[in-house]
């Protein structure tokens, strides 16, 4: 299947009836990128995925392969890879027809496509189960037969729609290794969908982060990490202290909070209006003099403890130290200007 | 319950006695008193006719060629009527497997002739069909034939009447089958680059013929046993002589009990192996879970 440059989607939107679950998506994806669409459940990341694949069509919008108008074209003629949520491998085959199938479809030559089917079962590790029905396969397995079906047609580009979701946590780290070597070694352009943060920072080239069918923010992992466009993607991505407040001359008055404190502004603020000041729990440091907190109750997290602490003005904040706590100590606690990062509410 | 009543269930369970199987002794008293007993009864009773040896119902109904024509004749009109109730149920029921405007009116007209009755399905056949119904008016006035089409009283008449009634039932299994495959198993093919008919030829009906095989039994034994269409619509004494007219003739029309039973266990017989062909070919064919993956 041809190779393209960018892949443009413009203003794709799709309605269920009356309600939309993906609203104007704009995104130009090019060869080689690896792109994580991230978000909560049933903000429209597989909706976005299946309206790519063809699977459904477009309320609004269009998707252009460098020049070629795509959206109207049936998944069949598209060329992509795609990767269900719940594997979808054809029950009546072996692991071996299963991957070839896409070859077959395509007439690729009995004997390169034996090939080139033996060479990616190789690559998913499964040489010993190729001649198995899916239903004898674990999990794990199923998952690598399906991302095998997937690659060996070498598609333009690859569509991931949250595969690692239903495996144990540690199959999930070695599977997300696994995955990302695979998109490097053969040169794949990878669009992958998921709700978990931690795995959508360690794989993908840029993220996407939508809320409620709309984007709230495009770009690298470090981007969205420490500069979160707004307080949804900032609530999404880890930052557990969401302080109401509003805004005062250069620093912010936090409303639960006795004193000022300064941080980074996100966006336009005036003075007087009302803000929220963010920052993640591993971020707010202990240091003897800072604002007196009360430990309320301490998770042990094997290196560190998670904390969550009462000031005497009753505001709750979420903590993580390595220092060991327990329920009824008093400790001091700074947010670092630097880090706690202000939006208009 | 007291733990030494609980050890005895535990030690009774290991030996495959579980006391809730009792429950089951309604439903097979039911099954032998209706179904066993007469069967046998019927053996026993094709076994001891009014003269000749214990099989001389069964040597009569073979050697002569009028009964014994009767199962050929009741498989020529069986299995086409099976056949094609199946393969007309099968495109239908593909096209009516997603959700749309007006599936449920639809569904419950295809369903409604099971609710006819044989009779009235005759009745209307003859109407319809016969030699000065709409049909044949319609065929001579637009010149599209110079003489009436027999439709009715001969073959053609029971065929049509076997797939009004059996459709239905057909179609209704075969819906439920297809909603049992997992629709995203099409939208994988879909993906990898497979058309329709690839779809359809190289996923779907693999899925779904174990469903056609047990469909097809079923609209079959309901087909081999037609006996009112065959003496209302059909030409009961010639083309459409069945089984069950013979064994109908032997009992109320000769007295002959013997016979009767005896054509009766025969086309028990007919049928059973039929079905056994069809289920051995079956059990050669994929038949587990139809879902795409787990989760
Ligand atoms: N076939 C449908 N009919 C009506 N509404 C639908 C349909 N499919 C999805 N939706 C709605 O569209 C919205 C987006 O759904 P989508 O499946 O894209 O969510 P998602 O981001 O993939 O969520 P998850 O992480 O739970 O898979 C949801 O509110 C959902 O209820
Ligand atoms: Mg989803």
């Amino acid at each position: 299947m041809t190779g393209f440059e960018t892949l443009r989607l413009d203003g794709v939107t799709r309605r269920f009836g009356d309600a939309d679950a993906l609203t104007g998506l704009d995104l130009e994806i090019r060869r080689g990128e690896f792109i994580a669409l991230l978000g909560p459940s049933g903000c429209g990341k597989s909706t976005a995925l299946n309206c790519l694949a063809g699977l459904l069509p477009l309320s609004d919008g269009s998707i252009w392969r460098d020049g070629t108008r795509l959206d109207t074209l049936p998944p069949e003629r598209r060329g992509f890879g795609m990767v269900f949520q719940n594997y979808a491998l054809f029950p009546h085959l072996s692991v071996r027809n299963n991957v070839a199938f896409g070859l077959k479809m395509r007439g690729v030559p009995r004997a390169q496509a034996r090939r080139r089917t033996e060479d990616a079962i190789r690559l998913v590790h499964l040489e010993e189960h190729a001649g198995k029905l899916p239903g004898q396969l674990s999990g794990g397995q199923q998952q690598r037969v399906a991302i095998a079906r997937a690659v060996v047609v070498e598609p333009s580009l690859v569509l991931m729609d949250e595969p690692l979701s239903n495996l144990d946590a540690k199959l999930r780290l070695e599977m997300r290794t696994e995955i990302r070597r695979l998109h490097q070694n053969l040169g794949l352009t990878t669009v992958y969908v998921t709700h978990d943060q931690e795995e959508a920072l360690s794989m993908a080239d840029r993220l996407v982060v939508l809320r409620a069918g709309r984007v709230q923010q495009i770009g690298t992992p470090e981007q969205v990490h420490t500069r979160p466009a707004n307080r949804h993607v900032a609530d999404f991505m880890g930052f557990r202290n969401l302080l109401p407040g509003r805004s005062v001359d250069d620093h912010f008055k936090i409303n639960d909070l006795g004193v000022r404190v300064s941080g980074t502004s996100v966006g336009e603020i005036h003075k007087g209006d009302p803000v929220v000041a963010a920052i993640r729990p591993e971020d707010v440091l202990l240091r003897p003099g800072g604002f007196e907190v009360t430990v309320e109750v301490a998770e042990y997290h094997g290196r560190e403890i998670a904390a969550e602490v009462r000031t005497t003005d009753g505001l709750t904040l979420h903590l993580r130290t390595s220092q060991r706590l327990a329920p009824g100590d008093k400790v001091g606690v700074d947010l670092p200007a630097d880090r706690l990062l202000v939006f208009p509410a | 319950m007291s733990t030494a009543t609980l050890a005895a269930r535990h030690r009774l369970a290991e030996r495959g006695i579980d006391p809730q199987l009792f429950l089951l002794i309604p439903a097979t008293v039911f099954v032998v008193a209706l179904f066993i007993y007469p069967f046998c009864y019927g053996i026993a009773v094709s076994l001891q006719p009014a003269q000749g040896g214990a099989l001389a119902a069964y040597r009569a109904f073979f050697t002569d060629a009028y009964q014994r024509d009767t199962i050929a004749t009741t498989l020529a009109i069986s299995l086409p009527a099976a056949l094609f109730n199946v393969l007309a149920a099968v495109p239908i029921a593909y096209r009516m497997r997603g959700r749309f405007r007006g599936k449920r009116l639809l569904t419950i007209i295809l369903v409604v002739p099971i609710t006819l009755g044989t009779v009235l399905t005759a009745e209307g056949l003859l109407n319809f069909l016969g030699p000065t119904g709409w049909f044949n008016r319609v065929l001579l006035s637009t010149g599209l034939a110079d003489r009436p089409v027999t439709l009715t009283h001969n073959y053609w008449g029971v065929f049509f009447s076997l797939v009004i009634t059996g459709f239905p039932f057909a179609f209704l299994l075969v819906l439920s089958y297809l909603s049992g495959i997992d629709p995203s198993l099409e939208r994988a093919a879909a993906t990898l680059g497979a058309g329709w008919a690839q779809r359809f030829f190289r996923i779907t009906l693999p899925l779904l013929a174990p469903g056609l095989a047990t469909t097809f039994c079923l609209t079959f034994v309901l087909a081999f046993s037609v006996f009112p269409s065959a003496i209302l619509v059909g030409d009961p004494s010639g083309s459409t002589r069945v089984i069950s007219v013979a064994a109908y003739e032997a009992a109320y029309v000769r007295y002959d009990y013997a016979a009767a039973s005896a054509a009766a266990i025969v086309m028990g017989a007919v049928e059973l192996v039929v079905i056994s062909i069809v289920l051995g070919l079956r059990s050669l064919l994929y038949t587990g879970s139809t879902a795409g993956g787990k989760g």
